[in-house]
């Protein structure tokens, strides 16, 4: 006794389709990790070499030795210190360019802190001197 | 009074293009992902506060320092007065170029004094110090 097939439409379901593309899209969501690259920004200064005068009030030496101590202005500074000193100069003077000089041998640890202690002062005047 | 009405609106969302729309959101996603490109040589990255995000990965150039001296851009070992040389030909091939300094904490500053001087010369002139974020 031969039973008789009834032909049911032959379609794909495609109800789940959009639940598997929705888990294809949350799995590439979850492993990519954007890593973008942070850090001190700073922009250099032209090539060539510029003589610019600039009025002695309105420089602010800041020295780094090999040790990672700071001399600013002359005055032995303590790293966390600069950016409260810098910030009350730069009040009293909004001239002020800051001159970075780091010993050729100072750590560029050293000299990040430094940068990034000016950088909370809200200096936007940064030199920086050859350490050579 | 009984009012019968006439338009039959259907009350169900179309969820015929669902798949496709999604699809798109993957393939957006999977095209605007930028996987690491190079491994670079292996640094302590200094620490601080004031840290600003680099806007776009391909407008960064990276250049690594380790604590030896080494210099690597793009998985290349380079010296001193190489960088100058490869720097030139990306600053030309993208103007807008960002360098993404990954210097170790206890390179020398001279060594990176010099690769300053380099970058200068073939103005390369937007630098990043890359670091981490200091927590307190």
């Amino acid at each position: 006794m031969a039973k008789k097939r009834r032909f049911k439409g032959g379609e794909i379901p495609t109800s789940s389709m959009a639940d598997i593309a929705f888990l294809l899209l949350i799995f590439f969501l979850v492993t990519t990790t954007i890593d973008t690259d942070k850090g001190l920004g700073i922009v250099l200064p032209p090539p060539g070499d510029m003589e610019i005068e600039i009025r002695k009030e309105n420089i602010l030496n800041c020295l780094i030795n090999s040790q990672g101590k700071v001399l600013l202005d002359e005055e032995p500074t303590n790293v966390e210190q600069i950016h409260r000193i810098v910030g009350q100069k730069l009040r009293e003077n909004d001239k002020l360019i800051i001159s970075v000089k780091a010993h050729a041998k100072t750590a560029y640890n050293d000299y990040v802190r430094v940068i990034d202690q000016l950088k909370m002062a809200d200096a936007k005047r940064i030199s920086i001197a050859n350490s050579n | 009074m009984k009012f019968s009405r006439k338009t039959q609106i259907s009350s169900e969302i179309p969820t015929a293009s669902m798949p496709d729309i999604i699809f798109m959101l993957l393939v957006f996603f999977m095209v605007t992902t930028v996987l690491k490109e190079y491994s670079g040589l292996p640094v302590n990255l200094p620490k601080a506060k004031r840290i600003e995000k680099l806007k776009s990965k391909r407008h960064t150039v990276q250049v690594w320092v380790s604590k030896e001296g080494l210099i690597s851009i793009d998985d290349r070992l380079l010296g001193v007065d190489d960088v100058s040389l490869v720097m030139y030909d990306k600053r030309v091939a993208d103007p807008q170029i960002v360098v993404s300094l990954k210097g170790d904490e206890e390179a020398e500053m001279g060594l990176i004094s010099d690769i300053h001087d380099n970058l200068r010369k073939v103005e390369a002139l937007k630098l990043n110090y890359s670091s981490k974020t200091l927590v307190d």
